[in-house]
């Protein structure tokens, strides 16, 4: 008995990170991928693909970081305006030293994130109020910061972050693959990762099981600010030009990738893969919009269809597994 | 005494099946008008899968069900409603914002001036008028969500029979009410009787059934074992049918030699909930905690635990005096509580049966952040098969476990924490009488371990049956102390109600 146990928890080791509800979505990105092959002859070029995971990488970033707090059952409205106030001072301070840069841009952003977790976790109050005055807070420091003009001329180098490769892949990419294999390795072969899950699923049995709940809660925001500080660093570098508005509404389309991968707003369910996937499915959906020219207006409705329709998808497939 | 009626509700060969498990096979049940009918099983026995093919939750694979003599296909909650069969569950469907009356005549308004208007007046004449025919003075003005337990389950109840229903399916009716309350309930289920109603009474307390049902239809693994009066079957055959086994003993009561003081309380306060408690705790004992619901003894748990922490007072464990500001405090102290409420405090429904047991574990199995599945598993599995904790996988969702296997599961993970001190909140709520017995032995094993047991119940046969002492709180203070040969019944039940003082 204990041993056919052990052979069964064993085996969970590879194949669970793509199990359950993220199958689901994993077959709906291979269909998409599929039929925008078949739609556009111009999809499966290299350079096409480059190009997806190019312009997904920022949004990815973001997304990781959201799955934290979206799997303690919180939510980070912020990160869209934090970007903009990150991208804003990573871009001033580049000019300074590009290395600088980076720092203040990661450093800020994780300072608004133990804002919203101290908030949250200690104060007590629901993270969507709180995110969402971080969220105009931001904006508004953003603008402050820059007097409401855009910084240009930033230096070569910091801009080789946006537009470099390594090996043919472009750097951002490289980043957001990065950013997902540590994600991925903490949240599921490291203490915190257990207790993010724990804490989602249930807070207080986890308090009672002695950990400190309130610490997990603020490292989820903190991790999620961060990761809106990279990404301001990403974008500012990509466009070339710090701007006070430049992240606005990129915090709905990380919450988007994060919730059509199957992670439950309900929290303690869901992964990191599944978020790659929702941020993947999003950015194919996009290229192939784009490729086949359709106009932004009607993009914004096939997105938000995705959306509603990916949420749908998830509980149905969570209504099935629970009558087996 | 059915002589000359028509059943109101038949059930013949009722079959369900589910992936992997035979939920019921061959089930017939026949409930007579103004019969209380009450359905005994161990959990997973198939009571729920019944019940849920009468209210059209499922359907069944084969049978036929006729209600008043006419065969019926309950294909939907509404559809069984319909039919006149109202379900009231452990969780009620009740609106808590809305009044008594609101509730009562939920979708079924009538008296407005206009369509789609209220009139509360005309509203609040026809609850009262419903609670009367219970008899029970309530409120109907009343906002639901200000009205305890017992309160609300009367509103279900009345709103079944504005609903009109002739059958009444009632899921653990007891399970959280007080004595008082039980009375008052019953009360209420005497007088649906007189007028006709049939109610099917799923329960786990044999004895509330032998004083309130009329027939008892046991199943076991499924199946149909048997329909018999009341009045003729004894507890221990009744208890017998469902573990399929004779029980020698529900309680393995042992006597446990007692080691060096591991616990020490001294004026242990805290403010609103108990005061100035003083009690000494020893290895190799268990020690039973009697009292009223609200005579302050889960608090003091969750104080000895640091979920709560003391006001004022000492607490020395092994000696060393500590002070527990957080539940990870006392857990280093070797201090571990299975509470009340597993699914609320106890486990991650959503996580393994591995997680759960490693959740408190980590931090000492693991120095730096790395967690390694193959020690988890190792551990895990290891109190899995110590424990006999029933399980697909060691990966499986607590969610799907039963109420013992649960339980062991909490138990688990405060035996890999290396607990020297395990405190039971109500230890066998809401599990089944066999599991029960299991829970006792594993509490017996850990005295004679060496490790000390304080045990908190409602239950008094349990606290009789297995405490080496019992102690009693009433309104926050420990007010007797019994060994286990002066312990009785009566003698507790006086100091705890407060009838008469030692």
């Amino acid at each position: 008995m204990t041993t056919d146990l052990q052979a069964a928890g064993a085996q969970r080791k590879w194949w669970s990170a793509l199990n359950l509800q993220r199958q689901g979505m994993l077959l709906v990105l291979i269909l998409i991928f599929i039929g925008a092959s078949l739609l556009t002859p111009n999809f499966l070029q290299i350079n096409n693909l480059r190009n997806i995971l190019r312009q997904v990488a920022i949004i990815g970033v973001l997304a990781a970081g959201q799955t934290f707090v979206i799997l303690i059952a919180g939510i980070d409205l912020s990160v869209g305006n934090l970007v903009s106030l990150t991208g804003s001072l990573a871009a001033g301070f580049a000019k300074i030293n590009i290395a600088l840069g980076v720092l203040v841009g990661l450093i800020s952003g994780a300072a608004v994130g133990l804002v919203n977790g101290v908030v949250v976790a200690k104060g007590k109050v629901q993270a969507f109020i709180v995110t969402l005055g971080t969220m105009s807070i931001a904006q508004g420091l953003a603008l402050l910061y820059t007097g409401g003009f855009p910084i240009f001329d930033l230096p070569a180098n910091f801009e080789f972050i946006g537009s470099g490769t390594l090996l043919n892949i472009p750097l951002l990419v490289v980043i957001m693959v990065a950013v997902y294999l540590v994600c991925l390795f903490v949240l599921r072969q490291t203490k915190f990762g257990h207790y993010i899950y724990s804490v989602g699923g249930n807070e207080e049995a986890t308090r009672l099981s002695g950990i400190n709940t309130d610490f997990i809660k603020m490292m989820a925001y903190i991790l999620s600010g961060a990761a809106a500080g990279l990404g301001g660093v990403m974008l500012a570098a990509r466009i070339g030009v710090g701007m006070p508005t430049m992240g606005t509404g990129y915090e709905l389309q990380a919450i988007a990738a994060v919730v059509i991968g199957g992670t439950s707003l309900a929290g303690g369910r869901g992964g990191i893969v599944g978020t790659l996937i929702g941020t993947l499915i999003m950015g194919i959906i996009s290229n192939v919009m784009n490729l086949m020219n359709v106009t932004a207006f009607w993009q914004y409705i096939v997105i938000g269809s995705i959306i509603v329709l990916a949420a749908l998808i998830n509980e149905i497939s969570k209504r099935y597994q629970s009558a087996n | 005494m059915h002589e000359g009626k028509n059943p109101i509700l038949e059930l013949h060969g009722i079959s369900k099946h589910f992936p992997g498990v035979q939920a019921l096979d061959d089930v017939s049940l026949t409930l007579y008008p103004g019969e209380v009918h009450a359905v005994v099983g161990e959990n997973g026995a198939g009571k729920s899968t019944l019940m849920k093919i009468l209210s059209g939750v499922y359907s069944a694979d084969q049978g036929e069900v006729l209600c008043n003599g006419v065969h019926v296909d309950i294909h939907s909650p509404r559809n069984a409603m319909d039919l006149g069969i109202a379900t009231i569950y452990q969780e009620f469907n009740l609106v808590p914002v809305l009044t008594v009356a609101e509730n009562i005549y939920l979708g079924r308004e009538s008296g407005g001036a206009l369509p789609g208007m209220l009139n509360r007046k005309v509203l609040s004449a026809q609850a009262r008028e419903v609670l009367k025919r219970l008899q029970i003075k309530l409120d109907v003005t009343a906002v639901v969500e200000h009205l305890s337990v017992a309160e609300q389950q009367i509103i279900e109840i009345a709103k079944a029979l504005v609903a009109n229903s002739k059958v009444l399916i009632m899921d653990e009716p007891t399970a959280a009410l007080s004595d008082r309350e039980v009375e008052a309930l019953f009360k209420v289920i005497r007088s649906l009787r007189e007028q006709g109603t049939g109610i099917l009474y799923v329960s786990h307390r044999l004895d509330e059934i032998t004083q309130i049902a009329d027939r008892i239809t046991i199943l076991r693994d499924g199946q149909l074992i048997a329909t018999r009066p009341v009045s003729e079957v004894s507890t221990a055959e009744i208890v017998r049918m469902m573990i399929g086994r004779p029980m020698d003993q529900q309680y393995p009561a042992e006597a446990h030699s007692r080691g060096e003081p591991v616990l020490e309380i001294r004026g242990l306060t805290r403010d609103g909930a108990f005061w100035d408690i003083n009690l000494t705790l020893y290895r190799g004992e268990i020690v039973g905690i009697a009292g009223l619901v609200g005579a302050g003894r889960t608090e003091l748990a969750r104080a000895l635990f640091g979920a709560a922490p003391a006001s004022s007072g000492v607490i020395r464990v092994q000696g060393e005096q500590v002070n527990l500001r957080h539940p990870r405090h006392a857990i280093r102290k070797g201090i571990a509580l299975v509470p009340e409420d597993r699914k609320l405090d106890g486990l991650i429904l959503s996580r393994s049966v591995r997680d759960n047991i490693a959740l408190a574990s980590l931090g000492r199995l693991f120095k730096s952040l790395y967690v390694r599945d193959k020690v988890i598993n190792t551990v895990a599995g290891k109190y899995v098969s110590q424990l006999d904790i029933a399980t697909p996988s060691l990966s499986q969702e607590t969610l799907y476990l039963s109420g013992g296997n649960q339980q062991k599961v909490v138990l688990a993970k405060w035996l890999l924490s290396q607990s020297e001190i395990v405190i039971f909140d109500e230890p066998t709520r809401g599990i089944d009488v066999g599991a029960k017995v299991e829970i006792y032995i594993l509490m017996n094993q850990l005295a004679r371990e060496g490790k000390a047991i304080l045990m908190i119940s409602s239950e008094l046969p349990e606290i009789l049956g297995m405490s080496d002492r019992v102690l009693v709180m009433r309104d926050g203070s420990m007010v007797a102390e019994f060994t286990r040969a002066e312990a009785t019944e009566d003698k507790v039940m006086a100091v705890a109600t407060g009838v008469k003082e030692l």
